[in-house]
This record gives C-alpha cells, sequence and structure tokens, in this order.
C-alpha cells in the first residue's frame, strides 16, 4: 500500500496535559478507501483524527500526497483534510446553505453570498448528495439532529478535499440517518477521497468500512479488512466484548454480544 | 434546485441587508446634519450644510464648522468604532453578551489616560493620553481573554470582564485619591463620565488615526468570524489561524476603543446594543454585523449626544452616562433572554 499512499503517518506521539495519548502510531492510508477508527472510550481515536489535520501538535512525521504536513501552510491543510468534528457545533443561526458553503473557505471562498460558479457548483454537489437542498435557507438551528448531521456532512463535502476526517459523524442519529451518513461517506470513497471516520458502532464499521485500525490506550493494536481486524481476539482483548459474526450480502457482520 | 436558483435565493438577502445598511446610511447623515444644527443657537439642517459648505453668516460657519463639527465627527467615528468592536468580539467570541465595555476595556483605557494626565506627562492633548489608553486597553482585552481560554464560557467572561473592570475602576479611584490637587480629580472625574461637549480639531486628530486603524484591522478579519460560527478547531481546519485572529482583534478593538476613550472618556453599552439591534434585520451571520454594527453605533452615540443637548436639565447630562442608564437596562434584558444558556455557564 506504500507505493500510493496519501497519507503516511509514521512514529506519530501525542503527549496532552503530560500525558502520552498516542504511542508511536505508523500507518499509510490510499486514496479510495473508506478507514474505520474504531476502539474503546478513550483510546485516542479523536486525537489521532486531529493529529492527522494538525490541529494540534504532535511528534513524529506526518505526509500527505507526498509533502510533509509541517511544510504546508495552514490553508493549504485546510484543502488537503476536510475536517467534521463531533457535535456539529453551530454558534450563530445561519442558514444552513452558508454552512455548506463554509466548505469552500479553503479555497479562498470566504463569502458565501459571492461564491465563483465552480464553489457554487461544489456546494450545490455536496447538497444534492446529502439531500439538503431543500432546507438551503433554513436556520441550522432549527433542524433537528439528523437534518443538521446532514448539512455538516454537506460542508466536509464542499470541501471536495483528498482527505476526509469524520468523527463519530452518526453519534445520536437514528438507524436511518447512520446508514444515510455512512452510505454518504461510502460514496465520497468511491469517488477517490479517502475517508477516515471515527465510530463507535463496531457494525457500521463492518458494514461500510474497506479498513478498520483498532486503536487501544493510544497504540494501533490492529488494522485490516474488518472481518479480520476485528477479530474474536481483538474483540475480547480490547473491547472485552463476545460478538455475534456473519456474513451478509459478501460484508461482515459483527453484532457486539456479550461483555467478558 | 440549480446553482442558479441557488443564486437567486442569497440575492434576495443580499438586497434586503443593502437596503438596511443604506437606510442607516440616510439615518446617520440626518443625525450628523442634526447634531450641526443643535445648541445655543439652533440652526435649520438646510443652514447647516449651507454654513458647512462656507455659506450663511460668518458666526454661523464658527458654530457650525469649528464647535460643532468635531463633536458631530467625534460621536460618529466613536459610535462607530464602538459598534463594530463589539460586533467583532461577539463575533470572535460567539457570544452576543460580549462587548468592550462588558470586558473593562474602556475602564482600562481611562485608567491608562488618567495615570498619564496626573502623573503630569501630557495634558489632554497629547499624544502620550491615546497610546496610554490602548495600551490599557490591550491589556484587559488580552488579559480577559488569557483567562477565558479557548472555548470561552460566558459565565467565565461575564465574571473575568466583571474583575477587570472593577479592578480598572479602583485603580483610577486610587490614581484620584493619590492626587493633591482637587481641581485636577474634579476634572478627571467628570471627564471619565464620557462626553463630547467642547472637543476641538485637535481632539479629533488625536483619536481619529487610532480609531481608523481599528476599523481597518477589524474589517480586515470579517470573514474569519463566519468561519468561527463553527467553532475555533473547525475554522482552524478551515484554514483561519485563530491564534493571530484573536490577536488582531484584541488589537483593533484596543486601538479604536483606547483612541475614543482618550478624547471622550468613557462611552459604554454602544458596542453591546448595536449588534442586537442589526441581528433582526440583517440575520446572525457575525461577518455581516460589523459594518450595519458600526452605522448603528454611530446612530446610537449622535442620537444620544442629541439628546444630552435637548433634555432639559440644570447642568449637562454627559453622554457617557446616558448611554449607561439606557445601556444597562438592556444589558438585563439580554441577561434574561439568555437565562439558559448562562445557568448552564456555557455559550
Amino acid at each position: 500500500m506504500n507505493g500510493n499512499a496519501l497519507l503516511i503517518a509514521q512514529g506519530l506521539n501525542v503527549t496532552l496535559g503530560g500525558r502520552a495519548v498516542l504511542n508511536d502510531i505508523s500507518l499509510s492510508l490510499s486514496s479510495g478507501h473508506l478507514v474505520a477508527l474504531v476502539g474503546p472510550n478513550g483510546a485516542g481515536k479523536t486525537t489521532l483524527l486531529r493529529a492527522l489535520a494538525g490541529l494540534l501538535p504532535s511528534q513524529g512525521e506526518i505526509y500527505v500526497g507526498g509533502d510533509a504536513l509541517s511544510s504546508l501552510s495552514l490553508r493549504e491543510r485546510a484543502r488537503r483534510f476536510a475536517y467534521l468534528p463531533q457535535g456539529h457545533v453551530v454558534h450563530w443561526p445561519l442558514p444552513a446553505r452558508d454552512i455548506v458553503a463554509l466548505g469552500r473557505y479553503p479555497h479562498g471562498a470566504t463569502d458565501p453570498a459571492r461564491l465563483s460558479p465552480k464553489d457554487a457548483e461544489a456546494v450545490t454537489r455536496a447538497m444534492q448528495a446529502t439531500d439538503v437542498m431543500e432546507f438551503s435557507e433554513r436556520r441550522v438551528t432549527e433542524l433537528s439532529d439528523g437534518e443538521r448531521s446532514r448539512v455538516a456532512l454537506a460542508r466536509v463535502l464542499a470541501v471536495e478535499a483528498p482527505v476526509m476526517l469524520a468523527d463519530e459523524p452518526t453519534a445520536s442519529l437514528d438507524p436511518r440517518y447512520q446508514i444515510d451518513v455512512m452510505t454518504n461517506l461510502r460514496n465520497a470513497a468511491d469517488g477517490g477521497v479517502l475517508v477516515i471516520v471515527v465510530t463507535a458502532l463496531l457494525g457500521l464499521a463492518a458494514r461500510f468500512a474497506d479498513t478498520v485500525l483498532v486503536l487501544s490506550e493510544g497504540r494501533l493494536v490492529s488494522q485490516g479488512a474488518p472481518a479480520e481486524a476485528l477479530s474474536e481476539q481483538v474483540m475480547r482483548d480490547v473491547f472485552r466484548i463476545s460478538a455475534y459474526r456473519a456474513e451478509h450480502q459478501h460484508e461482515a457482520v459483527i453484532v457486539p454480544w456479550a461483555g467478558i | 434546485m440549480s446553482v442558479e436558483s441557488l443564486r437567486l435565493v442569497s440575492e434576495g438577502a443580499a438586497r434586503r441587508r443593502l437596503s438596511v445598511t443604506a437606510a442607516l446610511v440616510v439615518l446617520v447623515v440626518l443625525l450628523a446634519l442634526t447634531s450641526l444644527g443643535i445648541g445655543p443657537v439652533r440652526l435649520s439642517p438646510l443652514a447647516v450644510i449651507d454654513a458647512l459648505f462656507g455659506g450663511g453668516t460668518d458666526v454661523q460657519q464658527i458654530i457650525v464648522r469649528e464647535i460643532r463639527l468635531p463633536r458631530t465627527i467625534l460621536g460618529l467615528a466613536i459610535g462607530a468604532i464602538l459598534g463594530l468592536s463589539g460586533a467583532a468580539l461577539q463575533g470572535l467570541l460567539r457570544n452576543p453578551l460580549a462587548s468592550p465595555s462588558l470586558f473593562g476595556a474602556p475602564q482600562s483605557a481611562a485608567f491608562g489616560a488618567v495615570l498619564v494626565i496626573s502623573l503630569g506627562l501630557a495634558d489632554v492633548r497629547s499624544y502620550a493620553l491615546p497610546v496610554a489608553a490602548i495600551a490599557m486597553a490591550f491589556a484587559s482585552v488580552f488579559v480577559l481573554l488569557s483567562i477565558a481560554g479557548r472555548n470561552a464560557g460566558l459565565l467565565i467572561l461575564i465574571l473575568a470582564g466583571l474583575a477587570i473592570s472593577s479592578l480598572a475602576g479602583a485603580m483610577t479611584a486610587l490614581v484620584m485619591n493619590l492626587s493633591s490637587n482637587p481641581f485636577v480629580v474634579l476634572e478627571i472625574a467628570f471627564w471619565l463620565l464620557g462626553s463630547l461637549e467642547d472637543r476641538s480639531f485637535r481632539h479629533v486628530m488625536l483619536a481619529l488615526p487610532f480609531i481608523a486603524a481599528g476599523a481597518i484591522i477589524l474589517m480586515s478579519q470579517r470573514n474569519a468570524f463566519r468561519a468561527l460560527t463553527l467553532g475555533e478547531e473547525t475554522a482552524q481546519s478551515l484554514g483561519v489561524d485563530v491564534g493571530r485572529l484573536r490577536l488582531l482583534v484584541i488589537t483593533g478593538v484596543a486601538l479604536g476603543v483606547g483612541g475614543a476613550v482618550a478624547v471622550t472618556g468613557t462611552i459604554g453599552f454602544i458596542g453591546l446594543v448595536a449588534p442586537h439591534l442589526m441581528r433582526p434585520l440583517i440575520g446572525h451571520d457575525p461577518s455581516r454585523l460589523l459594518v450595519p454594527s458600526a452605522l448603528t453605533g454611530a446612530a446610537l452615540l449622535l442620537a444620544a449626544d442629541i439628546a444630552v443637548r435637548i433634555i432639559p436639565s440644570t447642568s449637562d447630562i454627559k453622554v457617557g452616562v446616558l448611554t449607561s442608564i439606557i445601556g444597562v437596562p438592556f444589558f438585563l434584558y439580554l441577561i434574561m433572554r439568555e437565562r439558559r444558556a448562562l445557568g448552564g455557564g456555557v455559550a
């Protein structure tokens, strides 16, 4: 995978408040993949996502598209990484369309009222992909959780970055919205984007991801195709559970079953 | 919906913003003309315009151009920078209760100015005055934002602001307390109340460069406030250098507020009120609120300065007193409206 890897991390360490949160993480990921980052609470999933995007200081090397992350300007980083944080925080009740248009900010489109045709097309594409056109002019604060999560997703899609990082995009969503969100991420990956998604839902990870990375206490302990990465041993040692395992429509089915 | 129709919808909103802004410009011009016409000698707006451009009697020209014009220019510029500073701080902190006066910036600026005056380093017409005021305003906002940290909760901001303005007030009182000349003390006390009375073009030249510089800095950052709507971390992921933005906003606010306080004393609450008046008309986009808030600030201060000249009273009411008397109840109303957020301690 190293030959055409889009995102490479070597010996990544992150220390927060004197505590080592990430220990010697090395990974190499290619474009067009949907990668699920899983692990118990406190394993360092969000920290890894932030470190990869350069949003917090880390030791070690990160390369994106052949360039060292540290050599890139803030704006260039923003063009290469679309970052969707957990919780979809929006401080002012802006119309959904303006929120999505913020995805074009890294491309110099800082004013949603004056988008170039190229930027407007990217915004429209993203809004169509997540099916939020109908509430384009509604304030995001008035939308339901599910609708708001789709607007947030449209915002990161609109960046049209080669790497997309999504932190728990399915949190607090009902099953239909969970599947909608994951389908959107899957489509983005099929369109050539490297999508890394943090999720607590192992079933969704197994169903949608090409690759699963398992993080435990700041270390990468397992990686590979879902059924391999989430082996019985990993389920037992890392998650302290047993799981029902099967296959359905050529995808792995993993259902957390009982605590051990 | 096609790309075409997407653009049409936003054009409607843009037209609305434009008409509100145009109406505000007209209002400010009318208030400025009224301000030039009001005083012991009342002049009609036409007479004012005539005198401005060299017509009318010599007396009318002197009244309008030398006595009232500096006062009006200062009212306009200071009102505008206060409104702009309030909108910028609210944008930076994603918080509708942020404003220079709640953060102790004018009070700290006043302390800086008073210190310089009482130490005999400068009279009220020297550049040392605005420089000292700006330095203290910068220090106060800087300390406040440092205490508040990255994702400042409302409660922490307000408490820290209260502490800083109390400290600035106490330090000012100490300076006055230690001052040996009672006349100086009286003069400082009145100056602190905030007034545009009897200001000359020297005062305008003292304040205007700093106010203009502050305004340019704040306006140059306007689009970053929109990105901050998504929080600091996400804004950074969009390419906004949040640390630099903070420093620039603090500098812009300090230049504007410090420059203003140096010539007029403390005039509070315009920065808090102006953005609130505009949100129902312009929307909540923090970037689009800057210019309308500046115009509203200018209109508010000009109106207040006209009011203190019209309200019959035995001695002059200071305009800073009036803005506080109106602004503080408004602040209480906002607290009531934001009660839920305040109770939770987060914005």
